[in-house]
Parts: structure tokens; C-alpha cells; sequence
């Protein structure tokens, strides 16, 4: 297409093929539908202009043709409806096994932190074949996460986390669009995915680092203390967060919630919220101590305590074998 | 009209001789009167927006900030908003034609509540001279929908006086919705009954639902924005325990409905246009006034379609995606019927027939490209880019707004006494049409290629999209500028209308043109169905069939 006249978005993610396909078929549904309508109204102004002599024929109206272009569209409209689920619950289901990369905006720029550390402002380094999950939140206002080679959107709240993940299928450089409007540089909000090749990425991953985020956040973890009531046996005051994450969780209310990234985050920041079943209200909230780049390290953090190798494994060896099915709340002592 | 206007050498007394002085204007409890005073307001707001928009398009000729400064340009797309939603979309053909016309057609003196009129219009202008006010103290820069916890926390312009402007113009809505509720239930001549209403009327029933049961909510959310500014109470910022979502659920509970406010009242306008012009029965008479009614229930279960990507769980996404097609087959009803209607019609390409004619095109438009943002899948990739602004621009500017003008020339002879010159009228329908899409087509390219909304400057990729659309407002900007002149033109040099200048059916045209201060001398009774062209048409000469 030509450089300075687009008239369709480069198409690099999985995602991309699906949103055209499902778009271009609404093109040629809607194209039809106002070609029809159109081309009738065109037609019987012309056959019908007012002639001398010549009235209108009454006509009061037809139940079945109602009926017909009703029941029509509605069923096209399902059709539609359907498929457009069927991408949209794709795009917001990030895989499993997804390399991770956490977001914070924020007026206004996106502060990127890869799960091994590498941190970016305005650009984003991905390989080609990879599923990317982006865990993002914000410092502030609401922003939006947007890559229209991607086709992919989501909006990023502040006090929570909001979840989106793409697979690049084409190296180049995307744009990195903030859309949801959030002050003065809103439209300068913008940035850069990068997209390469698995070995040129590899080797601009071997930079500089300061070691895996979840590493940082095992530091934060010991130096905020936290380390003495969350420890990886049975004896702690608060519950042991070995194999937790990614797993429900049951709570003193008689609740049970699954162990997500927003779940350690709420934890962290409201820790009265929902407090695991067996435990006393005794830790303190860290809202306010803590900046958005520290929780997410400690939530990376508890989420590497769960994964096999990870961190934490040399410690939760000591700890008695468990039952991962089991409930996290029940598996501890009250 | 092929039958000259009767020479009329003294003027008969009508509303508007009747009294003369500023006062019997702004003491005036004659719905006609309110009508007119209520079209030299928000004509003032449409003009004033016009030039936000103007100045929106002018900017974004050139990828680089250069004409305003960054700031500036967010207040006036912010400001271009406020102003065309709340102070002239949301008014404009319920309180101007929906005002003039809704006693007269049902066969009243007036609007149930005449003096609530009135107090309903001095709220209107309360609320814009406040956003007046607001705008000449430094304006607001938080876009017209007030996000939260941008507009709460960290917004350093006028986001309390633009709240409460609205807040104020809101309570205008009500009371406006409220009267005609009251006046269609209580006031309609014997023998008018609910199935020999004009679809008008219907129209401005649904309507009037909305802006009862939606506008207070509104209110309150407004509410809540400035008290959790002035205040801090924690309700939307997340710093201070609240949910950001919370407002967008409550803002678009109003919102998504507050569209409807502005596109029923114009597909009323329409019905009796496309009637009148092609000598017919509008066909499926109930299900075009049914359609109305499930469109206004049905609006108020589709709001968190604007939420899709805003951090609201999968499955209310699927609930809200199923609900917004449910809402597009009633729209879609209404288009079929109008086509049919022309089948075997009598057809005259008179102005009003040629806005009705836009509206057609524009709302087909503007509504397909709704089942695009209402589809999941794509969402995701169009929300908050061009595509959404010019798919609703097609509806409220291409729908609502050709409307209103459509109607406006349809009663135009009514309103004023006078004809506005035919010619000008359907050379001015024809740029408005061309304008409006070399402006608004555009923005679905640049939407889908990706270009945010909102943005002051952009890549330079996008720019020969951009400058399209800024060629085509200036033409829409001319289309809009000559019904202005010509319509004040024709009230000093226009022709004298006849009473009946269509020889259109409708109780309203068997008053004077313009009408006395109570519309008809006698009680009508009717005797007939709506639209009854036929009996009309069957005897051309006479004024069939005479009221009383």
C-alpha cells in the first residue's frame, strides 16, 4: 500500500488474520445489505415519481414480510455475534506458558518490564512465534494498550491489573498507541513494538539486566519483611505462598478466589480484603510504600514460587510435601 | 408547491402577532413560542460547536500540533462534545419540533404542563450559561465523557462548572420529557386514539421514556464526579477505595440511551416526511411505532458495549454484544418499512423529502457500521479509534441532524408563515449530503488502519485521510450555514404559506399557517387514521376531511 495513504493496517500477530477475516465478511454483509436497501430506494423513487393522474396505492402493511425482515437479520446478526465472540474470547485468553512482560503507564509513557528483567520506556522487544502476556497497570489515569498491527486493545486501570497477550508473526516496527484519552500528551502517549527475529532477539535480551524480575522481587520480599510471616513451612503467621498462585483460593468469609496477579496485588495493597481462611487480620497494607514496579516484581515473585525451578524451589524443598489440589487456605494450620 | 399561495392582504392573527415585546416572549407559557425561543438557543449552540469542530478539523490538517496548543485542542474536542450532545442533539427536535408540533398533532391547545414548559427552557439556558461561563473561564479538557479518575483527581480545568452545567440542562430534559408523556396520555382530541397517532408522536413517546428514566441518572453520576472532586470521596478513584468502572457503567447507563434521545425523535420527522411525499400510509404503521418503544427498552440494556476493552470480565462482554444486536433489529424494521412505503407511492423530491432521503442513507450507514462495533472481535481493534466517531457522527449528525433539518423545512411554512425558497433548500440538502461524507467516510479507513480518537497530533501516515475529511467539514460547514440564511430570509421576504402547503395529513396542518395561540378554534374530533393520504389525494380540491 502506498507509505503515506494506508488503506490497511500492516497485519503482524495471530490475532490479526482473524479480526480481517471477521471484519471483511461484515464488510461484504453490510456492503450487500446497503447495496439492497440502496438500490431499492433509488429504483422506486424513480418508478414511482409523481405523475399526473396517477395516485399512490395504499398498502397497510404485511405481518410475514415484518416477520421476514426481522427474523433475517436477527439470525445473521447471531452469526455475527458468534464468530465475534469466538475471536474476542481468543484475544483476551492469553495462553498458557505465555512469556511474561509487566506494564506500568503512566502520564505519559509505558514503562515495560520483561520477566528477565530487561526494562523499556516506549518500546517493546518481542520475538516472532512467541505468546507475549502483558500484565499492565497504572500509576494514574486510565490508558489504553494499543498495536493495530496487532489488533489488539485493552485498556489499563489504575489499582488493578488488566491482561492482554499477542504472538508477533512478522518483524518490523509497529506503532504503540495509548487510546484511551489521558491528558495533555495523550497523543504523544505513543511508542514502538519491535518485533525480531528469535535470534536477534535473543542476543538484544543478553544486554544488560539486573537478573530476572522475580529475583528483585525475592529481594523486595526479604527487605520489606514480608519474609517473616509469609515463610515456606506451616509455622508462619501468614500463609505460605509456595504453590499458591494460579490456584483458588479459599477465604475467611467462606469465599473462594482464584490466586491471580490481581489477587496478590489486592493482598498486597488491602490485605483485610479477603483474607485467607485460618488467619488473623495482622498485616499491614503497603499502599502507598510501594511503587507500581516494586508490586509487580513481588508479584512475579509469588508467581515464581508455583513454577517448577523457579526461585523459591530450594526452599519449598524443605518444606513438607503438599497437596497442590488441595484448597491454599486448608493447608495450613489455624 | 404547484398551487400559489392565496394573497393575503391583512395578516390574520396568529401566535406570533399577537402580542409583541421582549416580555411576551420570556413570559410566555405558549408552547409554540417556547418552541421558537428554544430554536434560537440551541441554533446558537449548534454554531458555537460548529466552530469547535471547525477549528478540531483545521488542526488535524497537518500531523503536527501547530495550530492550538495541545491543551487547547483537548478542550475543544472536549467542549465540541458537550455542546453538540447536551445543548443542541439532546434538545433539538423534541424541544423545538417535538415542542411545536406534539399539541398540535394530537389535537391540544397546549402542552399539559405549559408554565413547566417554560421553566423547563429557562433551565436549558441556566445550564448554558453556565457552560458559557465554564468555557470563557478556562474551559474543561476531561473529553465529553468525564472518565474518571482523569476528570476526579487529575484534570486542572473547569470539570465542577461543566458538571454542573450539565446537571442543570439535564433537569430541562425531564421536564420536557415528562410533559409530553402527560400531554400524549391526557390531551388528545376525541377520536385520536393511540393507533391513529402519527409515529411522530410515538417517536417522541419512547423518547420521553428515556429522558425520564435515563437523565436522572446521569445527574447523579455527574454528581458523584463533583463531589469526589470537591470532596474526595472515594466512589471512582481507585487511590481512594472506588472503581473507575463504576462510572463508566453509571455514565453509559445514561449515555448509550441518551443516543436514542437524538435519533428516535428524527426517525419520527422522517415517517411523516416520507408520508407525506410519497401520498402513502407509512407501511407496517405498528411496527414502526412499536419498534420505537423496544428501541427505547432495549437502549437501556446495551451500555457496557462501550466497555469491551475498558477491564470488564469476558462473559458480561458476551451478554452486552447479544443485547446490542438485539437493539439493531427494531432499527433495522424501521428502515425496511420506510423503503417499503415508497413502493407504489406518488413520489415529489421536495427539500424535506431530500434530507429524508439522506437520513436514509446516513442512518444505514451509521447503523451497519453499529453491528461492526457492537462484533467482539472487532472492538477490540476499532474501539476508541476514528471508526467509532464517524459511526456515531453518521448517527447523530447523519441521522439526528439530517432529521431536524428535514423537519425543519417540512414545517418551516407552519412555524413561520412564510416558504423558504425551494431551490436554495435542495441545493443546501445536496452539500450537506456530499459534505457529510467526504468529512465522515474518511474516519472509517483512518479508524481501521488504526488512528486513535482524540489525538492532537498524529503519524504522518495518516494525514491524506485527515485532510479529506477536513475539505469535506468545510463543505458541510456551507451546507449548514445556507438553511440558516435562507430560513431568515424567508421570514422577511419569504412567500406567505398556505395553511396546508404539502396538502399533507397530520392535525397540525388544519391550523393556520403560522397557528393562533390555542392551534385550533374548536375541539377537532377524529374521524380518521393517520396518514390518510388516500382520502386526501381522492379529493385534491377540497379541504377533506374539515375538523369539528
Amino acid at each position: 500500500m502506498f507509505d503515506n495513504f494506508p488503506l490497511w493496517p500492516d497485519r503482524a500477530s495471530t490475532a490479526a488474520g482473524n479480526v480481517d477475516a471477521l471484519f471483511i465478511f461484515l464488510l461484504i454483509v453490510s456492503g450487500l445489505m446497503t447495496l439492497l436497501i440502496f438500490i431499492t430506494v433509488v429504483y422506486f423513487s424513480a418508478r414511482y415519481r409523481r405523475q399526473r393522474g396517477v395516485l399512490a396505492e395504499q398498502i397497510e402493511g404485511s405481518t410475514p414480510l415484518e416477520l421476514t425482515w426481522s427474523i433475517i437479520p436477527m439470525f445473521v446478526f447471531m452469526a455475527i455475534f458468534a464468530w465475534g465472540a469466538v475471536v474476542y474470547f481468543k484475544g483476551r485468553t492469553p495462553p498458557r506458558d505465555s512469556t511474561e512482560v509487566y506494564v506500568v503507564a503512566k502520564q505519559w509513557m509505558w514503562k515495560l518490564e520483561h520477566a528477565e528483567g530487561q526494562r523499556e520506556i516506549n518500546e517493546l522487544h518481542v520475538p516472532v512465534g512467541r505468546d507475549v502476556k502483558l500484565i499492565m497497570t497504572s500509576q494514574d489515569v486510565i490508558h489504553s494498550f494499543f498495536v493495530p498491527a496487532f489488533r489488539m486493545k485493552q485498556d489499563v486501570l489504575p489499582g488493578r491489573y488488566t491482561v492482554a497477550w499477542f504472538r508477533a508473526t512478522k518483524p518490523g516496527t509497529y506503532h504503540l498507541f495509548c487510546t484511551q484519552y489521558c491528558g495533555t500528551q495523550h497523543s504523544g502517549m505513543i511508542g514502538s513494538i519491535i518485533v525480531q527475529e528469535p535470534a536477534q532477539y535473543e542476543a538484544w535480551m543478553s544486554g544488560g539486566t539486573t537478573g530476572p524480575l522475580s529475583a528483585t522481587g525475592e529481594k523486595i520480599f526479604a527487605e520489606l519483611g514480608c519474609v517473616t510471616c509469609h515463610r515456606s513451612d506451616a509455622q508462619g503467621r501468614g500463609p505460605n505462598l509456595q504453590g499458591v498462585f494460579g490456584k483458588p483460593v479459599l477465604l475467611d468469609d467462606g469465599r473462594t478466589v482464584m490466586a491471580d496477579e490481581n489477587y496478590v496485588r489486592e493482598c498486597i495493597l488491602d490485605p483485610g480484603a479477603k483474607r485467607v481462611k485460618g488467619f488473623q487480620p495482622i498485616m499491614p497494607t503497603f499502599q502507598g510504600l510501594i511503587s507500581e514496579e516494586q508490586l509487580n516484581a513481588l508479584v512475579a515473585y509469588v508467581k515464581s514460587l508455583s513454577q517448577p525451578g523457579a526461585p523459591g524451589t530450594k526452599t519449598a524443598a524443605a518444606a513438607a510435601p503438599q497437596d497442590s489440589n488441595k484448597v491454599a487456605g486448608s493447608q495450613v494450620n489455624p | 408547491m404547484a398551487t400559489p399561495p392565496t394573497a393575503q392582504p391583512v395578516e390574520r392573527e396568529n401566535y406570533l402577532n399577537k402580542h409583541y415585546g421582549v416580555g411576551s416572549w420570556l413570559l410566555t407559557t405558549d408552547h409554540k413560542r417556547i418552541s421558537l425561543l428554544y430554536l434560537i438557543s440551541i441554533t446558537f449552540f449548534f454554531f458555537i460547536g460548529g466552530f469547535f469542530a471547525l477549528l478540531i478539523r483545521l488542526e488535524l490538517l497537518t500531523p503536527a500540533g501547530d495550530l492550538v496548543q495541545a491543551d487547547t485542542y483537548n478542550k475543544l474536542f472536549t467542549q465540541h462534545g458537550q455542546v453538540m450532545v447536551f445543548f443542541f442533539l439532546i434538545p433539538s427536535i423534541p424541544a423545538v419540533l417535538g415542542n411545536f408540533l406534539v399539541p398540535m398533532m394530537i389535537g391540544a391547545k397546549d402542552l399539559a404542563f405549559p408554565r413547566i414548559n417554560l421553566l423547563s427552557w429557562y433551565l436549558y439556558i441556566i445550564g448554558g450559561v453556565m457552560m458559557l461561563h465554564c468555557m470563557l473561564t478556562g474551559g474543561v479538557d476531561t473529553g465529553w465523557t468525564f472518565y474518571v479518575p482523569f476528570s476526579t483527581a487529575f484534570s486542572n480545568t473547569k470539570v465542577i462548572e461543566a458538571g454542573l452545567a450539565i446537571f442543570v440542562a439535564g433537569f430541562s430534559s425531564i421536564l420536557t420529557g415528562l410533559n409530553f408523556i402527560v400531554t400524549i396520555h391526557r390531551m388528545r382530541a376525541p377520536g385520536m386514539t393511540w393507533s391513529r397517532l402519527p409515529l411522530f408522536i410515538w417517536a417522541h413517546y419512547a423518547t420521553s421514556i428515556i429522558q425520564i428514566l435515563g437523565t436522572p441518572v446521569i445527574a447523579i453520576t455527574l454528581f458523584l464526579v463533583v463531589a469526589e472532586r470537591a470532596l474526595h470521596l472515594g466512589i471512582f478513584d481507585p487511590k481512594l477505595g472506588g472503581d473507575p468502572l463504576l462510572f463508566q457503567h453509571l455514565f453509559w447507563f445514561y449515555s448509550h440511551p441518551a443516543v436514542y434521545i437524538m435519533i428516535l425523535p428524527s426517525m419520527g420527522v422522517v415517517s411523516e416526511i416520507i408520508a407525506c411525499f410519497a401520498r402513502k400510509r407509512i407501511f407496517g404503521y405498528g411496527f414502526v411505532a412499536i419498534s420505537s418503544i423496544s428501541i427505547a427498552v432495549f437502549g437501556f440494556l446495551v451500555w457496557a458495549h462501550h466497555m469491551f476493552v475498558a477491564g470488564i470480565s469476558v462473559y458480561a462482554a458476551l451478554i452486552f454484544s447479544l443485547l446490542s444486536y438485539a437493539v439493531a433489529v427494531p432499527s433495522a424494521v424501521k428502515v425496511f418499512n420506510w423503503t417499503a412505503t415508497l413502493y407504489k407511492g406518488s413520489i415529489r423530491y421536495d427539500a424535506p423529502m431530500l434530507y429524508a432521503f439522506g437520513f436514509l442513507g446516513l442512518f444505514t450507514i451509521g447503523g451497519l457500521t453499529g453491528l461492526f462495533l457492537a462484533c467482539l472481535g472487532i472492538d477490540m481493534h476499532v474501539h476508541d479509534t476514528y471508526f467509532v466517531i464517524a459511526h456515531f457522527h453518521y448517527i447523530m449528525v447523519g441521522g439526528a441532524l439530517m432529521g431536524y433539518l428535514g423537519g425543519m423545512h417540512f414545517w418551516w411554512p407552519k412555524i413561520s408563515g412564510k416558504l423558504y425558497p425551494e431551490g436554495w433548500a435542495r441545493l443546501a440538502a445536496l452539500i450537506v449530503f456530499i459534505g457529510f461524507n467526504l468529512t465522515f467516510f474518511p474516519q472509517f479507513i483512518l479508524g481501521y488502519v488504526g488512528m486513535p480518537r482524540r489525538y492532537y497530533q498524529y503519524p504522518p501516515e495518516f494525514q491524506v485521510l485527515n485532510v479529506l475529511s477536513t475539505a469535506g467539514a468545510t463543505v458541510l460547514g456551507v451546507g449548514y450555514l445556507l438553511p440558516m440564511i435562507y430560513f431568515l430570509w424567508s421570514m422577511r421576504y419569504g412567500k406567505p404559506a398556505p395553511d396546508n402547503p404539502w396538502n399533507a395529513a397530520g392535525l397540525e396542518w388544519k391550523t393556520p399557517s403560522p397557528p393562533t395561540t390555542f392551534n385550533f378554534e374548536q375541539e377537532p374530533v377524529v374521524t380518521w387514521e393517520a396518514y390518510n393520504y388516500e382520502e386526501l389525494d381522492a379529493h385534491p380540491d377540497e379541504e377533506a376531511p374539515r375538523v369539528g
